[in-house]
């Protein structure tokens, strides 16, 4: 059907009191399905009120017990996003959308040690990043839902605005798409473009995917190895920060290019060498991945 | 955030790892009674900027009497230093560290990062100190020794040690080693350090380990649980533009070429900058007013931008998602009015109330270039900019259509 969530999804968010929390929960539950799909809020000290009709609980596992959420969308602010996120992970949900832009690195870096050591289950996406939504059925995020439209294409991008950009130009052309996913700026994160690149591999109704990456790290060079050995489906590509200058931080914490590494020329060579088309002009990133569908 | 050498050694101190004697001074006066004070017979002369490659660039000075510590601080002080990393036009040197000099036996490299593949700090640690690491790991990574720190255990005993030994670091200094580099990591993770570099670090002639530098960056996101570090910041160090553009929450980033860009979202400000730069252009700047751009936010966008007098034309890309385009088109409008506009202005929007907003620049009556999509925008501020220059060379109208469908072909390819 897609990937990470569908129209079965129950979704909790956290910080749903806050400014950003409300208004996203607003605009996210009067998409698609989200009026039933939103179930539940989280806040410490304010169980028991609601939000809009939606219940709020003191910690996400009484959300979890009480209303069968599995899948939290978390904007909680920067000193305790992490904290957040392993409430997430301890309860055992499905998947933890962390939105929030500014956590230290290092609280990022014990989260993930966690996770790793204790063998959680749970998915983290983000943070950082705009969400994921699967079209015309629910959407969890910051994403502006009424430039998607439903079909078999997947995007997956560490970037938010340059997501809408590719999902519009979708749009336009009449190609619609399976999920789109925003993985997140930050340098140390949950899902990495080459876990996304296998769901939608594994997803009967993804024909193609638009991997979207910039500079910053060697995600999208990994990723592309994996595309190499693995995928079944054509990958079309674009890199932004061809023009960053060395060791200045382009916006997103992640996105630097330090000792000569992680940089867009290198990234869309080793993609090109790896059988992903890309091209230059994020104009051309709709058209290219036509040219690919069969 | 970055700091200053001086400043690097008086946290390295806290955490136990060894320094030379050092004050920090802000004339030659300074420096002469700093090195009176730390008596001894050799100093050296350090500028104190915040790029690195200060040493080539003839910021680093040897000084053998009290007399040549005073040529050395005059020469240095308020020069303006060029290195690798500061770009032809360089810093102007304000402050100086005067240190006694040290006997170095050797030198070697210590530097510690987040690994994000691994999600760990890394320990690098090499024999070949002194040289650029960069270098190092390109010709010779073998030489390179990596430890991936646990997070939940530190660096322990044994991972010190077999990386102090493998540098070559001698039995006689091994325990001195691993409490030095246990020191640096603790100090690595208190602080909420980006990057953490030690180059040279030196084994002395008497075989004391020494940190002869001192190079930490800070992770922007974790300075609000450090008040004491965000007092060692030094605005003199950085681009009064992108300090100006903080304020307003705007990321702001100077760069060489000409066309300003105003985008929100760092991914598609990039891709911005790339489109430019694909039409023959080259970008000013990058700008992300971020999702929430009010009137405000964007006049302060535009008057940063224009600051910049290097810029002859501006673009701004826009994908309103949320964010509806009505609203930023009168930001857009009004900023122009404001500061007066007088350099050709290129827009492309898209999203919520697209047609509404491209009504409003219409009937602003201002000169502004509306554009579909990207590539649109990029060939346009390209063409609105060499139009202009072709205009003041030739001022016949036919001719500058001309030259600018030319352009418009040539760009095609």
């Amino acid at each position: 059907m897609s990937i990470l969530i569908n129209r079965k999804s129950r979704v909790m968010t956290q910080g749903i009191t806050g400014k950003t929390g409300m208004f996203h929960t607003q605009t996210s539950r009067a998409y698609a399905n989200g009026r039933e799909c939103y179930v539940a809020g989280v806040h410490p000290r304010k169980a028991g009120e609601n939000f809009e009709g939606i219940p709020i609980f003191g910690s996400v596992r009484d959300a979890k017990q009480n209303t069968g959420a599995t899948v939290s969308v978390i904007y909680v602010p920067p000193p305790f996003a992490a904290a957040a996120i392993w409430e997430a992970v301890e309860a055992d949900l499905d998947l933890a959308v962390c939105i929030t832009e500014g956590i230290p690195v290092r609280d990022l870096l014990e989260v993930r040690d966690r996770m790793r050591k204790q063998n959680r289950r749970t998915l983290l996406l983000g943070p950082n990043c705009p969400g994921v939504i699967t079209p015309d059925e629910l959407k969890i995020g910051i994403m502006p839902g009424h430039i998607h439209k439903k079909g078999r294409v997947g995007v997956v991008s560490r970037s938010g605005t340059l997501t809408y950009e590719a999902v519009g130009q979708l749009t336009e052309l009449g190609i619609g798409q399976s999920s789109a996913v925003g993985i997140g700026g930050d340098p140390v994160n949950g899902l990495k473009h080459i876990d996304v690149l296998r769901l939608f591999n594994d997803d009967p109704q993804t024909d193609a995917v638009i991997m979207i990456g910039e500079i910053g790290g060697s995600d999208e060079e990994e990723a592309a190895h994996w595309v190499k050995a693995n995928m079944k489906k054509p990958v079309v590509g674009f890199i932004a920060g061809v023009t960053a200058p060395p060791g200045k931080r382009m916006g997103h914490a992640g996105a630097i290019v330090s000792g000569g590494k992680g940089t867009a020329q290198e990234k869309l060579a080793v993609m090109q060498a790896c059988g992903i088309k890309v091209t230059r002009n994020p104009a051309e990133m709709g058209r290219l991945l036509k040219s690919v569908l069969r | 955030m970055k700091i200053h050498e001086y400043q690097g050694k008086e946290i390295f101190r806290r955490y136990g790892v060894p320094t030379p004697r050092g004050i920090a001074c802000y004339s030659v006066d300074e420096a002469l009674a700093a090195a009176r004070k730390l008596g001894g017979k050799v100093w050296v002369v350090k500028a104190q900027i915040h790029a690195g490659g200060r040493g080539k660039g003839g910021g680093v000075k040897v000084a053998k009497s009290l007399e040549e510590v005073r040529a050395r601080a005059k020469q240095i002080l308020g020069m303006q230093l060029v290195t690798h990393q500061t770009g032809p036009q360089g810093q102007k040197v304000r402050r100086l560290l005067i240190e006694e000099g040290a006997d170095i036996a050797k030198e070697l490299y210590v530097g510690l990062v987040v690994d994000r593949g691994t999600q760990r700090v890394v320990l690098m640690a090499s024999s070949e100190g002194g040289m650029d690491i960069e270098e190092v790991a390109a010709k010779t990574p073998q030489k390179i020794h990596k430890v991936f720190v646990d997070p939940a255990v530190g660096l322990t005993d044994a991972e010190a040690r077999g990386a102090a030994k493998k540098i070559g670091i001698p039995d006689a200094a091994l325990a001195q080693a691993r409490q030095l580099l246990q020191g640096l990591y603790k100090c690595f993770w208190d602080t909420d350090a980006s990057l953490l570099e030690v180059n040279p670090l030196i084994v002395s002639g008497d075989g004391r380990m020494v940190a002869l530098d001192a190079k930490i960056n800070f992770d922007d996101n974790a300075l609000f649980r450090h008040p004491d570090l965000v007092a060692l910041r030094d605005l003199d160090e950085e681009d009064p533009l992108e300090i100006e553009a903080s304020r307003y929450g705007l990321s702001y980033i100077s760069l060489d070429g000409d066309i300003g860009c105003m985008v929100n979202g760092a991914g598609l400000a990039m891709a911005t900058m790339d489109t430019i730069k694909l039409f023959g252009g080259s970008p000013a700047n990058f700008l992300d007013v971020g999702g929430g751009a009010t009137a405000e936010k964007v006049t302060a966008a535009f008057k940063i931008m224009l600051s910049n007098p290097k810029v002859k034309a501006i673009l701004v890309n826009i994908f309103g998602g949320i964010m509806k385009c009505d609203t930023i088109a009168t930001g857009v409008v009004a900023a122009a009015r404001e500061v007066k506009l007088a350099v050709p202005l290129v827009v492309r929007m898209k999203g919520t109330n697209e047609v509404q907003g491209r009504k409003i620049l219409q009937d602003s009556g201002l000169p502004i270039i509306s554009a579909d999509n990207m590539a649109q925008a990029g060939q346009r501020v390209v063409a609105a900019i060499r139009k202009k220059t072709v205009k003041k060379v030739v001022n016949k109208k036919v001719v500058k259509r001309k030259a600018g469908r030319k352009i418009v072909k040539r760009k095609k390819k």
